[in-house]
This record gives C-alpha cells, structure tokens and sequence, in this order.
C-alpha cells in the first residue's frame, strides 16, 4: 500500500494505481478526455494535469500516467492546474469549435473563446480508438499515422483494412464523436476508416444486424455460447433466449455481447 | 586464420602494426572523406591522388581519414612524409591535388595551400607525445604556421575527437596503433564493475547529448536495477539542425564508442548492446558495420572477450528520420518496432527501458570519452573544465562565423573566444549580434553574455542548454523573430502529436510568430506567446515539449524591442521578413545598367538603359535579387 495525500486528504491506496485512480477512489473527479478504465493510459489530452508535490519539488504532470508514490502531495485544483488546463481545453476548443463535449468542458474551464485561429476539426487525436481496436477488440485495424500537427488515427495506407470487423467500438469510446457508424440495411459503413461491411440477417425476424465478419470473428473466440445464438439478432435474442443465456456461466466481456 | 587478441601481447603486436600503418616509412597522403570532406569534393580529390601516384609509380601510400574539425577550409589532405612534419594542406581542388603530389615527389611543396604543420602530436591514450623526427626539410616550411598557433586550433582540446584526422576510421590496427582498446583490456583485468562506475562518476563525466546527467550515476542506478538483463545503447540519432559532431566521431573514429560501448557494458552488466543511428547518415552506418565486424574478429566483441569471461555483442539499429526519436524513450520503442512515441519516464529508462528492462543510454560523444578517461584517470579527466562541468565538449560552430567547424574545447571557455579567437569573427565585417545554442530545445544567447563562460550551468542559467552542442551564430542581419519562428516550424513537423499541449501549443505559437512577421501582430500577443510557453513546458510529456518555447522564450527575454518594432511600428529591425520590408532604387546612384532588371524573376523592374531604373512594388516579391545584383548601391531596403 502507498500512502499519499490529495487535495490535503490523506490516503492509502494499492501500488500501481494512478494518481487519478487513486483520486477517483475518494471521489475527486480529474476531468480527462483520454483516459478509460478499461484501457492502458496514455496521457495525450493532458486534459487531467495535476500538480505533484515530491520531495519539496512541485511540478504539473498528468495524473492518468503517474503512478502513486508514497508521500507525494497532489493538489488537483490549485491555480496552476487550473490555469494549465483552462489553456489546453482552449487549445481543444479551437481545433474542434464545434464538439459539444469540448465546449461542454471548455465552458466548465472558464474558456469563452479561444483566442486562436479556429479549424474544424472532430477528433482531438486521444488514441481511445486505437487503443480499445488494439487492447479490447484485439485486431489493430487503426493506428496513428506522420506526426506534430499532420497527426491523424486512419487504417494503414488509408484504405479498407482487411482486418477491422466493424465493431465500432472505437465509436463507442470516442468522447467527441468524430467516429461515425452508418447502418445502411445490409451495409455497415464507417467512412473515416473506409469500411463496408456486409451485414447479417437475422434467422428470426430477418433484420439486419451486426457485420458478417464481426460475428465470424467471435465465433473463432472461445466464448462457450450455443452456436445459433450467432445467427439471431439482439432484440429476438433478448425475447426469445434471454432467459436461456441468463443462466450461462462465461466469462465474456459485457460490452462485446451487448454488440450482437 | 584466428585473429582473435586475447592478451595483452596480442594487443602489443597489432599496435605495432597499425603505428606502421598511421605512419609508414613512404609518404603517405590522408585525404579527409568524412561526409563533410565529401561534400566539398573529397572523392574527386581523392581519385586525382590516387591516379597520380599509380600513373606516376610514386611511392606513396593513398588513404582516407576522418575529421579535421576545420570545416571552412575543405576539403582537407594531410601529408606525412618521412622528415618532414605532418603538413595539412587545405581548400584543395583536384588540379592542386594532382601538382601537389608532383611537388611532393620532388621534395617541395606550395606554401599558399597550406594550412598548417605539425611538428609534435599527442597520443592521447598513453599521455605521450610523439615528436615527428625532422631532416631534409623543404624551404618552404618555415612559412607554414605550427598548428598550435592557428587560432581555428589554438585554444582546442581533443578528448572525443582525439582521433578524427589521425587515423583510417576503418582500419581497426590504427585505432589500436594510438592506443585503442588498452582501456578495455585494463577494465576486463583489472577492475571490478564496481569500480569502472565509481572511476566514471569521480571524472565527473556528464551526459553530451543534452541532458547533462552524471554518467556515472547513470549507470549506477542501471547496475543497480533489478532484471535478468540490462542493456546499453548508443543514441546517434543527431537531429539539432546544425549540429554534426556525432557523425563525425562515428565517421572518423568508430571504435572509440565501440570501446567505450563495452566498458560501460561490463560496468553496468549488459551482454547486448544497440547503436541507434539515423539512416540520413550512411557515411556512418557503413564505417560502423565494418567497425563492429572488425571488432568481433578480434575478440573484443561476442564471447570471452580478452579471455575475462564478459560477453558482448552490438547491434546497430537505423533511424527512420523522426527527431523526436533522439529522445531515449522514444528511441526505445523505436527499437522495439513500435511508433516512435516517448512515454511517461516516471520509472526511469535505468530502471525500466528497452523490452521494460534496466536499459542505459549514453550519445556518442560521451561513449567516445570513455576509453580516454580509463587511460588516463578520473584525477586527470576532471582537472579539465569547470567546478560541475568537466572535461571537454565538441560544438559545431555554424552560421555566420568566418571558420565554420568543429570545436573541441574544455568546458568553461567563453563565447567571446569560441567566437572571436576561434570562429575568427563575423564575416563581412557585420556586427555579432547573438549565438544560438542546443539546438531547437536551446535558445539565443546575446551579444552582451558574450564573456559567458561555455559550460552546463551557465547555459542553463541563462535560458539556453547545452544540449547536443550545435551552435548557430547571428549577426545584425538577422530577426530574432523570424529565428524563432524557424526553430517553432521545425519543431511543429518533429513533436510526435501525442501531447495536446506539445502539438496544438506550437501550433498556435507558430501562428502567432507568422502573423507579428507579417506585420499582423497584436497588442497582447507578446504575453500570449509567454503564457502558452509556460503550459507547453510544463505540460508535456517529453523534453522536447518541455523545451521547445525556449527560442520563442529567449528571444522575447533579450530581443523583446525586436518583438515590439514588428507589433507596434510594422518595421523588422533586420531588414528580413519580407511583408515589412520594400526595395526601392535610389535614382541618384542607379546608373541604368539593367543588371537588376536582367536579375528580376518577377520582372517587376522597369527602366531604360543609362536611365534610372524603378520597382514595380506590386509585382516585387521582396526576394533580394535586386539587391544582391547591384554593383552601385542602388538598392535600398527599407
């Protein structure tokens, strides 16, 4: 156990927790726009810099990647936190003027508008995308391509990508929305990844639901699920099986069966 | 056949050798094919050379040689002749080499090509000094000055470079002949890895590729980490703009970081050892192959070496092109095939680094150092410099300086003498107006720090670094604006864009340079500018966040006027960015010689001939044709 204090309050926590692990446990919030608890922290928005006070010597640091040490001081809220952060979520606001999340928390910074020349752009270069396709989905469909102010997350050469199964879960983690899924009756399409997916028919009331590939590909994952429940799709599944998968005993991650 | 050394007689007989070989009982000719020698025209010089003697049936040996630092003077050839002193002949042309070789064999020589003699050198290594024997020596030699007394050379101090020019960098025996891998044999028969480190960190030794941490320390800590293995990597990824001392050493003396590469291997406990080096310097990469080759058919790299019982192997990795990748975490990942990305070092690459284990990364130039202070004694290494700053450190003096080079110098010498006594000064009788120092991370240090004495601290305390040791000097014709603005547009294509801050606060930073040297600047963009510096520094992950406002920082810190003359009047004192400036011609001086009208890419000059002529300021681009082309003076930039 590690002991330290944040925001004056003295506690005690696990090692390798981070230090806005460690705050989340006694309730103080760091906002962040990278970070997910599901996925290893990559420190990129540097939204939820903190400063850390270690042997008299303060400096600012984002708190998803530092690890707790013991007796280090945090202070989660003084002046130079908020002015850091106020500067970068301004940086944010005026590269994506138009995402609400960023305005949201732009707005909480105290930032009315940015004093910068604005673009027009919807992803803020997070990396929860690549992540969660590399980390949770397993098949590193996208990357992050060039560098500085060229950097973008696209698929590699920047066409269709033979091994993204149309998941959208990089959609789902997205805090800004600039990933789009567009389900087009027998076609799932994700345009920034130039994906177009067939999508599968359901036995039972013959709507179209996930991409073929996609379920393909979980049928290869040893998930112990009676093979026709692959074929069924999740509105019938929930009516007709709900109960029947209720009382199996996996050990799936929740969010990948709430995909079928 | 066994070439394997494996005491220190076997060492003994190959030093003879390579001593036969630096200095043959024939003359020999040494031409400088370092990739800086190659760019004045090395090769040529040397294929005239060569052809000369075999034509000629001279006997005369033909070989290449490293660095002479004297970069303003190539392309440099070197003559050792028998009786005579070593002779540098200087800013040779394939016509001048070809009656060079023809005198040489008459016994003469020219005095107007020559730049120095050398009547003594020292071996470092060994601390001695070994006296060119001289009879029968030409008329002309008197004339020559000594190399001690050429003020390019006068006040150096070669550590590092100590055998860049001396010896063929890819002839392993040379490099043994001036007392090369002594100081391994010493450490593997005589030292405990303990006691390397403790004779490294007693010298004072402080990391030259930026940071300026002990290296000593560095691989205390390494050693001390808990991992089934360790290993020791050399970071030639030079990247500075300006900066070239790295490749140097690695192109003029290989095995001096492959010694120090090994020694510090032993210390620390390593087996496996990386050169990172960037694909832009193929030169390097290629001497490095047949150097570690070379190595590893003596024995002093792979199993038992010297018969100790240490093994040790190096592999060279090559850099595809990112500068960030000098920074060592970035660099490591670079190495393990991921993105080149540096991550949070809150465990430090000592404790956790290449493949997560106990990893110590030192630059060339500091690996170089190595094997010289085993030799010689950490008593001896830190007599040399300042009180925290020992030893030596190589700068590569560029810009607008008379002797473009590189200098190696005790740590502790003022700029006024790296500029004035060995940069010789300003060219064209211009006024010196500030020295850029470490690189894009760096900042400029002006005219009046110029008695500053060189070393870590005082950099530092000024707002510059030392960093990799590039140093860009200026002179009133230079915008302290428009300088930072190119170091900002470097930096912008080079931070990786993982970090918000880094990314988008350059970004904006740039723009805000762009618009003041447009004429476009703001009341407030001064304090803007500070105040994004000081989250881009303390907000992102890596030094080169971290450091990159340095030259926007002190430019504003000693240059602020500068800023104001763009905002507030409109007016770039220098006369350099183009949206506030014009040309015009003074009627009284044009003579109406149409040179300037013939010179325009933008035809936008009118006049007749013997009439004065006029600019069309709509149609001119300000690109100075103009002005260069005048022969009276004509054109007035305002």
């Amino acid at each position: 156990m590690v002991k330290l204090t944040i925001d004056g309050q003295e506690v005690e926590v696990e090692e390798g927790l981070s230090v806005l692990e460690a705050a989340s446990k006694i309730g103080i919030e760091i906002p962040t726009l990278c970070y997910h608890e599901a996925l290893t922290p990559y420190g990129a928005c540097r939204v939820c810099t903190v400063e850390i006070i270690r042997k008299g010597w303060s400096r600012l640091s984002a708190a998803c990647t530092y690890p707790v040490q013991q007796g280090i001081e945090v202070k989660t809220n003084s002046e130079k936190v908020r002015k850091a952060r106020k500067l970068i979520l301004e940086l944010l606001l005026a590269r994506c003027p138009t995402v609400k999340p960023i305005q949201d928390l732009a707005k909480k910074m105290g930032v009315k508008k940015p004093r910068f020349q604005v673009d027009n752009e919807e992803c803020i270069l997070c990396g929860l995308c690549v992540r969660v396709c590399q980390e949770l989905v397993g098949v590193s469909a996208i990357g992050f391509i060039n560098r500085g102010t060229e950097r973008q997350v696209t698929t590699p050469y920047q066409i269709h990508s033979d091994v993204c199964i149309g998941c959208g879960a990089c959609a789902t983690v997205c805090p800004t929305g600039a990933i789009k899924i567009e389900d087009d009756q027998n076609l799932r399409k994700i345009p920034l990844w130039h994906t177009e997916l067939k999508r599968k028919r359901c036995k039972v009331c013959g709507n179209f639901f996930a991409p073929e590939v996609e379920v393909d590909f979980l049928k290869t994952k040893d998930l112990q699920l009676p093979q026709d429940l692959f074929e069924i799709c999740p509105d019938c599944r929930r009516s007709e099986l709900g109960n029947k998968l209720s009382r199996l005993k996996t050990t799936v991650p929740r969010n990948f069966l709430t995909k079928i | 056949m066994n070439k394997k050394i494996e005491n220190l007689e076997d060492l003994e007989r190959i030093k003879e050798e390579g001593l036969k070989s630096i200095y043959p009982d024939k003359t020999k000719i040494a031409v400088g094919t370092a990739t800086c020698g190659l760019a004045s025209g090395a090769e040529e010089i040397l294929e005239t050379i060569t052809r000369e003697v075999r034509e000629k049936n001279l006997s005369m040996t033909v070989t290449r040689t490293g660095c002479l630092g004297f970069c303003q003077k190539e392309p440099l050839v070197d003559v050792l002749r028998p009786g005579w002193p070593r002779i540098t002949y200087c800013e040779m042309t394939p016509e001048r080499a070809k009656k060079m070789v023809n005198e040489l064999a008459q016994g003469k020589l020219k005095r107007e090509w020559i730049l120095a003699k050398m009547e003594e050198e020292e071996f470092l290594i060994e601390g001695k000094i070994r006296k060119y024997l001289l009879n029968g020596l030409p008329e002309a030699i008197d004339e020559i000055p000594l190399y001690g007394d050429v003020p390019f050379y006068k006040k150096q101090m070669k550590i590092a470079m100590r055998n860049c020019g001396f010896i063929d960098p890819e002839k392993i025996d040379e490099y043994i002949g001036r007392g090369g891998y002594q100081s391994l044999y010493k450490i593997l028969t005589q030292y405990q890895p303990d006691q390397v480190i403790e004779e490294i960190r007693k010298s004072g030794l402080r990391g030259r590729g930026g940071g300026g941490f002990l290296t000593g320390r560095k691989w205390y800590f390494c050693r001390q980490a808990s991992g089934d293995k360790r290993y020791v990597i050399c970071n030639a990824d030079e990247g500075d703009p300006g900066a070239y001392m790295d490749r140097s050493v690695l192109e003029g003396d290989p095995h001096s970081i492959l010694e120090g590469m090994i020694i510090g291997a032993y210390a620390i406990g390593a087996h496996e050892g990386y050169i990172y080096v960037r694909a832009e310097y193929p030169l390097a990469v290629k001497i490095l192959k047949k150097a570690i080759g070379q190595a590893e058919e003596y024995g002093f790299l792979g199993s038992n070496i010297f018969g100790s019982g240490f093994d040790f192997s190096i592999q060279i990795n090559r850099g595809g092109g990112a500068f960030v990748c000098g920074e060592s975490t970035a660099l490591m990942a670079s190495i393990e095939g991921k993105v080149g990305e540096p991550r949070a070092k809150h465990i430090h690459t000592v404790e956790s680094g290449l493949w997560e284990r106990p990893t110590n990364l030192n630059n060339v130039e500091t690996w170089a150092n190595v094997p010289a202070i085993i030799a010689r004694g950490s008593d001896w290494f830190s007599k040399i410099g300042t009180k925290e700053s020992k030893g030596t450190k190589v700068f590569s003096l560029v810009g607008k300086i008379s002797n473009t080079g590189l200098v190696e110098i005790p740590m502790g010498i003022t700029l006024r003498e790296i500029v004035y006594d060995i940069g010789g000064g300003i060219p064209g009788g211009k006024k010196f107006k500030a020295v850029q120092t470490g690189g894009p991370s760096g900042g400029c240090v002006p005219e009046k720090l110029i008695d500053l004495p060189v070393d870590f601290e005082e950099l530092t305390r000024v707002g510059s670094m030392m960093g990799s040791g590039g140093m860009i000097v200026m002179d009133e014709d230079t915008c302290m604006v428009d300088v930072a603005k190119y170091f900002l547009s470097f930096l912008q294509d080079e931070s990786c864009g993982k970090c918000t801050s880094c990314r988008e606060g350059i970004k904006r930073m740039l723009q805000i340079l762009t618009r003041i040297t447009q004429g476009k600047g703001e009341e407030g963009d001064i304090e803007l500018l500070e105040e994004l510096s000081q989250v881009v520094a303390d907000t992102s992950l890596c030094a080169l966040g971290a450091t990159a406002p340095n030259p926007v920082l002190t430019t504003i810190r000693y240059f602020r006027d500068e800023y104001e003359a763009h905002i507030k009047d409109k007016r770039c004192p220098a006369k350099v960015c183009r949206d506030l400036i014009t040309y015009t011609i003074d009627e009284e001086k044009c003579t109406g010689c149409m040179r300037c009208l013939k010179e325009c890419p933008q035809q936008a000059i009118v006049g007749e001939r013997k009439r004065p002529h006029q600019i069309l300021q709509e149609k001119c681009i300000k690109c100075g044709m103009c002005y260069e082309a005048c022969r009276f003076d004509a054109v007035k930039v305002e």
